[in-house]
């Protein structure tokens, strides 16, 4: 049973449908990405996960349980409007956060101790919010999202705002926080960060899901059977039957086969031939061109 | 209710230990105690040096000789007028007066004239003026063959005194007409600065971000309690503070700069001077009136209009704080609906202090949006406990129902951004489901 289970969940605000019967699954310990264009429900339907608002109609279920009050304590949600209080001292800040997570202050205080020395920032703790950097202000907010240990991590476009290094220092972290067993929600437009970093994703659009599985499983039946092909030699006049070359070039080539499995004998014929192949890829569609696909089929209505 | 108890210590604790507070809580006293210097020095402030004052009493109608005051030195000279008048840069007088005849012993207006080298500010020409009127009195009264004392009997001072109540007097209604006044304009006062810092930090919130992170963790309701009721801890803590400091300064001031302070509260320029016996009289009055309040009465009554106001007032701050953008002129229009009837409750107050038996007085009080500022001025008059009860009551349930209309709105504000908010848009949100 996945650690969360959203079902049939649907939200008004007056006559707009901000979320419309939207319902999936999500893995325990997985990375799952919530995607969507501008305004499709993502943050609708974050809320709802959250706490901070309800459904109107349908049911959310965490670690198998319905969502309740108690719940917030195990989620931590990093919002992409966030912010920190500009003139509270970093060390006080986080502690605050964290009790309001319902740690008691000694067990807060180790916690950040220990999330400080890692990014290796130890004299902050007495440094207002407002002397540092957004990039810092950063990293201070992804502590206070994850410093109370939450079985659930939503994190709404994490990277925005950090520079490359920084970045990378979050995706380690995420990581690890993932194989230590925490989900992680992980929502974001930018499709080559998901494609890096999820297992599951969901699509959701003008409130409505539109797509979901794994990564793999959706570019798979997304894709066209394309193979490019790097190579020494010159090519037999005719590959094989109902080949269609998509694109040629000196020594390389593009080549949609009518089955996927026709790709083996296509390079058995090739190396038969005496064509020296360098290498032979499937060209698996990108998220970004699916999504744009999904999104644009969605819209056409 | 941890979570609240957290949320109301961040509240208070940051702001308490703000720099700006202490300043604030510190100096404002030390700022009337200059205030007080100040006005000190001017109530006390006389003018110039000692000026002499020729004084030409040709007919010889005025009692001799005047005696010198601080600053003021009277000679008669029988040089005649004119010559002095001539003379006046060479001579030693400053002033020369001259006092015609008195014609007629009724006459009721009276001119003396005079020269002088500089101009003689106000207060020396009303000062000679009655030394000279001093004169012509005692003049005419020996015409009249008039004793002092004769006349002295023809005044009579007539209190009225009220039997069918508890020693209620004209003086009871000045001194409850004073309190009154001071603690509704405390209410004024506090409701309106603690509101707008309820209102400026919802916004602030708001504009930060930081208000999705925290409604992740905590109730909305709670965190505009916990704002409302922090903030409401820290307006308690300055209004303590000050009334302790500032009473303080007001005496140090007036031991260390040997003000007579009182003269601050009334000018007693043409008052019939009081004597000594009559002020003491009064001082013990007043402390009698004091007394007779019923102080453990009052002050609970006081603590709840307070309350009962600060918390209907500062919710719908927090209310419109939540529905605003960062634009100053939408704000202004969001805050006006409320700061009308703050202000009208004032005005009203005023003129209730001097009427608080009136259906104003009456009507005004009960009126949830009024009462916290009216009724604690009428506290000094013992209103009816029918009416205390009323007022209380309906304050009491008006603030629960603003409180909770205020989170409900305050609930969709915080996390609507970029949006010309309306109050048709606001009713809206009335109805948004959770």
């Amino acid at each position: 049973m996945g650690i969360l289970q959203i079902e049939n969940v649907t939200k008004t605000y007056g006559k707009h449908t901000a979320v419309n019967n939207v319902s999936f699954d999500m893995p325990e310990g997985s990375i799952f990405g919530l995607l969507g264009p501008n305004g499709a429900g993502k943050t609708s339907l974050i809320r709802i996960i959250t706490t901070i608002t309800r459904a109107d109609q349908g049911s959310v279920y965490l670690g198998g349980e319905k969502l309740n009050s108690s719940h917030p304590s195990q989620i931590g949600y990093m919002p992409e409007e966030r912010g920190l209080y500009k003139k509270m001292k970093v060390g006080d800040h986080l502690l605050y956060l964290a009790q309001l997570k319902g740690m008691s202050k000694t067990e807060a205080k180790t916690k950040i101790d220990h999330w400080f020395e890692k990014f290796e920032i130890q004299d902050w703790w007495d440094k207002k919010v407002e002397e540092l950097s957004k990039g810092m202000q950063q990293k201070i907010q992804f502590i206070s999202t994850v410093v109370h240990e939450p079985k659930l991590l939503i994190l709404d476009e994490p990277f925005s705002g950090l520079d490359p290094i920084n970045t990378n220092l979050i995706k380690d972290e995420i990581h690890e926080l993932n194989r230590k067993g925490i989900s992680i929600i992980f929502s974001t437009h930018r499709m080559e960060q998901v494609e890096e970093i999820c297992e599951h994703i969901v699509l959701i659009n003008k409130g409505q899901n539109v797509l979901e599985g794994k990564v793999k499983e959706i570019k798979n039946q997304f894709k066209d059977n394309l193979f490019k092909i790097e190579y020494e030699g010159s090519l037999p006049a005719n590959i094989l039957d109902d080949v269609k070359i998509v694109k040629q070039s000196e020594g390389a080539i593009t080549i949609q086969v009518p089955e996927e499995k026709q790709s083996n004998q296509l390079l058995q014929r090739l190396l038969a031939q005496g064509v020296f192949v360098h290498s032979f890829n499937e060209i698996l569609p990108s998220l970004n061109e699916i999504f744009i696909k999904k999104v644009g089929e969605v819209n056409a209505f | 209710m941890n979570k609240l108890w957290l949320i109301i210590q961040r509240e208070y604790l940051t702001r308490v230990k703000k720099r700006s507070f202490i300043l604030a809580t510190l100096l404002t006293p030390l700022a009337f105690m200059v205030f007080f210097v100040v006005v000190g020095f001017i109530f006390s402030y006389e003018s110039g040096d000692k000026l002499r004052v020729a004084i030409v009493d040709e007919q010889q109608i005025l009692d001799r000789p005047i005696p010198p005051e601080e600053r003021l030195d009277f000679t008669f000279v029988d040089e005649p007028f004119e010559q002095l008048v001539e003379d006046i840069d060479q001579s030693e007088y400053d002033v020369i007066i001259k006092v015609p005849k008195v014609k007629n012993i009724k006459v009721k207006k009276f001119s003396a004239y005079y020269h002088s080298k500089k101009q003689l500010g106000l207060d020396m020409h009303n000062k000679i003026g009655d030394r000279i009127s001093d004169r012509i009195r005692k003049y005419k009264m020996q015409q009249l063959e008039l004793k002092e004392d004769q006349l002295e009997s023809l005044n009579t001072s007539v209190t009225l005194i009220k039997e069918n109540d508890e020693g209620e007097s004209t003086f009871a209604s000045i001194i409850g007409a004073g309190i009154g006044g001071v603690m509704g304009f405390v209410m004024y006062i506090t409701v309106f600065i603690y509101g707008m810092m309820v209102m400026r930090s919802v916004m602030e919130e708001k504009t930060n971000r930081i208000v999705e992170v925290m409604i992740s963790s905590v109730k909305p309701f709670q965190l505009m309690m916990g704002k409302i009721i922090g903030v409401g801890g820290v307006g308690l803590t300055q209004v303590i503070i000050w009334s302790i400091l500032i009473p303080i300064g007001y005496f140090l001031v007036g031991i260390f700069f040997g003000f007579d302070t009182s003269q601050m509260s009334s000018i007693p320029t043409d008052a019939p001077a009081i004597d000594a016996q009559e002020a003491q009289d009064m001082v013990a009055q007043v402390r009698q009136e004091l007394g007779n309040k019923n102080w453990w009465g009052i002050f609970p009554l006081f603590l709840f209009y307070f309350l009962g106001g600060y918390f209907l007032y500062a919710s719908l701050f927090a209310a419109v704080g939540s529905a605003m953008s960062d634009d100053l002129g939408e704000s202004q229009s969001l805050t006006l609906p409320i700061t009308i009837p703050v202000i009208l409750a004032l005005y009203i107050m005023m003129v209730v202090v001097t009427t608080p038996q009136s259906n104003l007085a009456i009507w005004s009080s009960i009126f949830p949006l009024f009462s916290p500022i009216v009724m604690p001025a009428r506290l000094a008059f013992s209103p009816p406990v029918w009416q205390i009860i009323v007022s209380m009551l309906v304050l009491a349930g008006t603030s629960i129902f603003f409180v909770w209309l205020s989170a409900r709105i305050y609930r969709v504000g915080i996390l609507m951004y970029g949006k010309k908010v309306s109050f048709k848009e606001i009713g809206k949100w009335l109805f948004y489901k959770d």
